[in-house]
């Protein structure tokens, strides 16, 4: 019955694992979580507010939630999955927990535990499955369908999306919002994905871009398209600037220069009043215009709109949908870009470094030189993104660039599966999305990201898309002939 | 051997300190073209230093390292992927240092990064898709394949390198090595670890591409069977010195070599050499 | 001349905590090669966990300062140990082995959880922690120029040094020490010399966190305000400090601490309060560009 290459743990063993578990556990909440501080009045300072029955609560389900994995473990699979179902119900049951957050938390722990508990399980049937002649081809093609029609399927759901009966204002602005997610994701897929560099300053380069637009925007007048190709090229040199001299450094420094750079980048902003206008941010950043007419009700002066240029009724949403074909295709010449880039002999050597700096040195290949050309082909792209979301938002301020939209952004791309560009499409409609269709849950967003990046690394450390498929053939694949 | 050749590369006087360590203490010799130069040694005696000097890891302490390609290239005053890049000096490593992740034929077009850089006009062309750099990429595969004939490995090129058996990545590696198109190959063990049938095919690659490919070559190794078959040359190394020179079978029957592998074992420490453990890892 | 040495004695406070907190950094980095991002968000929860002991003290009565300050300080380092421990446990341990990035994305993951956690747990806004210890005395007077020295200075001084005394001692003299040179030395080795290398790992991280501990309840008794951000910058700054006296030293740790307060605070004195975070990063960047074996460093050999 049971896998005997599994660890036996006798009962008392798993409880005694069970009891410690809880007892971290509780020595971790006892003070953080069991005294809240308020404020009271302004004398005064603080005073507690008691949370020890939310405590208690938690670490009976990390009692049980520990029983529950060293039983899956053991691969004693049903009383696994009894738990985790109990757990389930419990949380999702309408009885009084101190906290509604409580809920969540003990039903998530349900399922994570019946995840871990149908794991191995689904896992052999998959590998089972796999190995019989027709389970080889249902392979194959699965993989292919995930690389090449998923793909594709996605693109032509992207184009189609604000003509369905779904794209209202809201569904609108959240697809603009994970478009600009997903190339932004792409744009640091490069960076982090390909050639192995850890860049957590990546919102610099975006503040960079979304500067360059809003000052050459309501300073010179110049349009969003005249911009555009500008602000990359500005990223790219503020990426070349900082990059040359901390490339060479291993790679743990360069994720802690970049942390840096992306602070300094905000302080600069925030302090240099002249020319950034400071905290305040700079406001009536002029948006796209479509071959020179504005998405308005009126024109300014000696201009036309669109709606004139068409002969359309002015509606608000036509400015969303134009919004939205912009990041479309600004993301697609960047998953493009990235495509032929991983084909030619630079994109191979961004990998090369990634796997094995020493053997590309001993190759001949310049590491420094090499990383640089990721470095700014990441920042270009953050760059584009950035003046996009200027003259979308048509205001900016420095709270738009810290260090936790650094952070989402390689949540995308970690989640997604380093190196994978149908992985990070995934997880920025997982990650951006999800948090918007719950809002209940947006206080949780950045806690719930922390955790799922340690969780992947731990369990799944390629990501949800893990397949990388060479970026060329010898023998090319017998069943599609497309590609 | 071709005696009246110039040397290819030029060893004179090389030494190399870590803090107090000598590592290397006073080594000259040289490499010929068209020929294998075993050098040999008990462990930690300093040759994979020696090699770490020549293909630019380590700054030499002290030391000349000349080596003759289209011009005179002075090793010790070169940046490390410089050395690869136009002295054409290239390496493989005592650890397997493949790319895994990449594919088998993906690992031979990254060996030929700069030819392919140049070609594609550092990615302007190549963006583009223009023929000339079409018409490279095709040769650099064409290279590539003749290299995976030679290895036989031509099944698994579209395979990841890093799921390859151990042999054939010890293959493959010296494959990557040589589609640099270098002038000196240096490797480093490349028979540890290699079953006796494997061992013998390495031997028959060895001997074609000095033959073949008429490059030199220098070679780090235990194996005393390969050493005996197939260098032209070989220097041995004790302690961070020269102790002996000379060809295979004259080395072999030299007292101080003798003394330096076998002594150890028979007698214990016979002689006054300081007791160096520092052999780089 | 007056203003100078009340900026430097200012100076040397801050440099013993940002001290404290860096050789967490060095520790963790001597014995497996990481960074953790995550040692500053241990010196934020020991902050919060000052703040809330101090608290508790005040309620059960405890009126001397000395006794609350003891017992607040060892409340925290053993309570902010635990984290140490759990976060080595649960996101670098199992990670022991996996690809380059991935204990380096962990710790991110760690750094932006525990963030968020302790904000949502206690709040975003500022806790004010109140006065503990008051008064100082004058040092002397210079045209017209009082230089004070206050108490707490004098307390955050001596405590840094003693517990740096006892942390010397403890590398240098006892086992736990020797085991954890071991360690650094070559980890494969030491396990095969019967060195129970997880457990020097653990033990490691709970010695760093104990000690970012004692740099929160410092910094929460100097500047009496905390928030849930504190660690961000405060880690950024300890860990340029670890870089610039050399990583893996631990006297360099200290070094640079006491350097990058003197910068910090000289920058705000004489040139812009609103540019000293720039000039710490300005400095870390420096640094790893011209002398990444920091000043006392040991060069490191490329392992071919």
């Amino acid at each position: 019955m049971r896998d005997p290459r599994l660890p036996n743990m006798p009962g008392t063993s798993m409880l005694k694992d069970a009891a410690l578990t809880a007892l971290v556990a509780a020595a971790l909440g006892i003070f953080i979580v069991g005294f809240r501080t308020v404020d009271v009045g302004s004398r005064t300072g603080l005073a507690f507010d008691y949370h020890f029955a939310d405590l208690g609560v938690a670490i009976v389900v990390i009692f049980l939630g520990r029983l529950g994995l060293s039983l899956a473990a053991m691969g004693l699979r049903w009383p696994a999955i009894a738990l985790g179902v109990a757990m389930i119900a419990a949380g999702a049951s309408p009885m009084k927990l101190p906290s509604g957050f409580l809920h969540w938390f003990v039903a998530l722990g349900g399922v994570l535990l019946v995840i871990r508990a149908v794991w191995p399980w689904a896992d052999q049937a998959i590998h089972a499955a796999a190995r019989t002649p027709t389970g080889r081809v249902v392979d194959k093609i699965g993989t292919e369908w995930v690389g090449r029609g998923l793909g594709w399927v996605l693109l032509g759901l992207a184009v189609v999306m604000p003509f369905t009966p779904f794209a209202d204002q809201k569904t609108m602005d959240l697809g603009v919002l994970i478009l600009t997610y997903v190339m932004l994701g792409w744009g640091l897929n490069i960076v982090v994905g390909l050639a192995g560099l850890l860049d957590l300053g990546y919102v610099a380069f975006y503040a960079v871009g979304a500067y360059a637009y809003a000052l050459l925007s309501t300073q010179h007048g110049l349009g969003f398209w005249a911009v555009l190709p500008l602000a990359g090229m500005f990223a790219a040199t503020f990426g070349i600037l900082l990059g040359f001299p901390v490339l060479r450094l291993r790679g743990d420094y360069l994720a802690i220069v970049t942390l840096g750079f992306g602070e300094i980048i905000r302080l600069v902003i925030i302090n240099w009043y002249d020319f950034t206008n400071g905290p305040a941010g700079i406001g009536s950043i002029p948006g796209p215009t479509l071959f020179g007419a504005v998405f308005a009700e009126t024109a300014p002066a000696g201009g036309q709109t669109v709606s004139e240029m068409l002969g359309i009724p002015f509606h608000g949403i036509h400015r969303l949908i134009f919004l939205y074909y912009i990041i479309l295709l600004l993301a697609l010449v960047t998953n493009i870009f990235t495509q032929r880039m991983r084909r030619l002999p630079v994109g191979r050597a961004w990998e090369a470094l990634r796997e094995d700096e020493t053997a590309c040195k001993a190759l001949g290949i310049n590491p420094t030189n090499t990383k640089l050309t990721a470095f700014a082909v990441g920042a270009m792209f953050a760059g584009f993104a950035g003046s996009f979301f200027a003259a979308k938002q048509r205001f900016i301020s420095p709270e738009s660039f810290t260090f936790i939209e650094s952070a989402i952004i390689l949540s995308i791309v970690v989640l997604g599966g380093m190196g994978s560009q149908i992985g990070v499409v995934l997880a920025a409609v997982l990650l951006i999305g999800l948090p918007e269709w719950f809002r209940e849950l947006g206080n949780y967003r950045m806690l719930a990201f922390g955790l799922a990046m340690v969780l992947i690394m731990v369990y799944r450390p390629r990501g949800l898309i893990g397949h990388r498929e060479p970026s060329i053939r010898l023998h090319p694949v017998a069943s599609g002939g497309s590609g | 051997m071709n005696g009246q050749a110039a040397p290819l590369i030029e060893v004179e006087h090389l030494t190399m300190r870590f803090g107090g360590l000598v590592a290397i203490d006073d080594v000259s010799f040289i490499g010929l073209p068209h020929a294998i130069t075993a050098i040999i040694g008990p462990n930690g005696a300093g040759k994979t230093t020696v090699f770490n000097c020549i293909t630019g890891f380590y700054k030499p302490t002290v030391g000349r390292l000349l080596m003759r390609g289209d011009r005179e290239y002075l090793l010790e005053r070169m940046l490390g992927h410089e050395i690869g890049q136009r002295a054409r000096v290239a390496r493989t490593f005592q650890n397997i240092r493949l790319f895994p992740a990449m594919s088998v034929l993906e690992n031979l077009l990254v060996a030929q990064h700069n030819k392919l850089m140049v070609a594609s006009g550092y990615s302007v062309f190549g963006l583009l898709g223009l023929r000339r750099y079409r018409d490279s990429e095709a040769a650099a595969i064409a290279l590539a394949r003749s290299w995976l004939e030679r290895i036989d490995l031509v099944a698994a090129a579209d395979r990841p390198a890093g799921q390859l058996p151990y042999g054939a990545q010890r293959r493959l590696e010296i494959a990557r090595a040589m589609c640099t198109e270098p002038r000196l190959l240096c490797l480093d063990e490349p028979a540890a670890g290699l079953n006796p049938r494997e061992s013998s095919e390495l031997n028959q690659l060895l001997v074609s591409i000095r033959d073949r490919d008429g490059i030199g070559v220098l070679l780090i190794e235990h194996d005393m069977s390969v050493v005996m078959n197939i260098s032209d040359h070989v220097v041995v190394l004790d302690y961070g010195r020269k102790i002996a020179e000379g060809a295979p079978a004259a080395v072999q029957r030299d007292p101080a070599v003798i003394r330096a592998y076998l002594g150890t074992d028979d007698t214990g420490p016979s002689d006054s050499s300081p007791p160096l453990g520092g052999e780089a890892r | 001349m007056a203003y100078f040495t009340q900026q430097l004695i200012n100076a040397i406070t801050l440099g013993a905590i940002y001290g404290l907190i860096a050789i967490g950094y060095t520790m963790v980095y001597g014995i497996i090669g990481m960074i953790n991002f995550a040692h500053g968000e241990v010196f934020m929860i020991g902050a919060f966990i000052s703040l809330i002991g101090f608290m508790i003290c005040s309620m059960l009565g405890i009126g001397s300062a000395p006794v609350a300050i003891v017992l607040v300080l060892l409340i925290a380092m053993a309570f902010s140990s635990v984290y140490g421990w759990a976060v080595e446990r649960a996101a670098y341990r199992p990670l022991r082995g996996s690809f380059r990035l991935a204990p380096l994305i962990s710790a991110i993951g760690v750094s932006i959880a525990l963030q968020n956690y302790v904000q949502l747990v206690q709040g975003a806004r500022p806790k004010p922690g109140g006065q503990i210890v008051s008064g100082g005395f004058n040092l002397f007077s210079l045209d017209g120029f009082d230089v004070r020295v206050s108490w707490l200075q004098i307390i955050i001084v001596l405590v840094t040094i003693v517990l740096m005394g006892g942390f010397t001692w403890l590398i240098a003299r006892t086992s736990l020490g020797r085991r954890q040179r071991a360690c650094e030395q070559d980890m494969k080795m030491a396990a095969l010399l019967g060195v129970d290398v997880d457990r020097t790992i653990s033990l490691t991280f709970v010695l760093g966190a104990a000690l970012a501990a004692v740099a929160g309840t410092l910094f929460l008794m100097y500047y009496g305000v905390i928030d849930f951000f504190i660690g961000f910058l405060a880690g950024i700054k300890a860990f340029t400090a670890a870089v610039l006296g050399g990583i893996g030293s631990l006297p360099g740790a200290m070094l640079g601490g006491l350097l990058i307060g003197v910068i910090e605070v000289f920058w705000a004195a004489y040139f812009s309060s609103e540019y000293k975070d720039v000039a710490a990063f300005g400095i870390l960047v420096l640094v790893l560009i011209f002398r990444p074996t920091g000043l006392l460093g040991k060069p490191e050999i490329e392992k071919v």
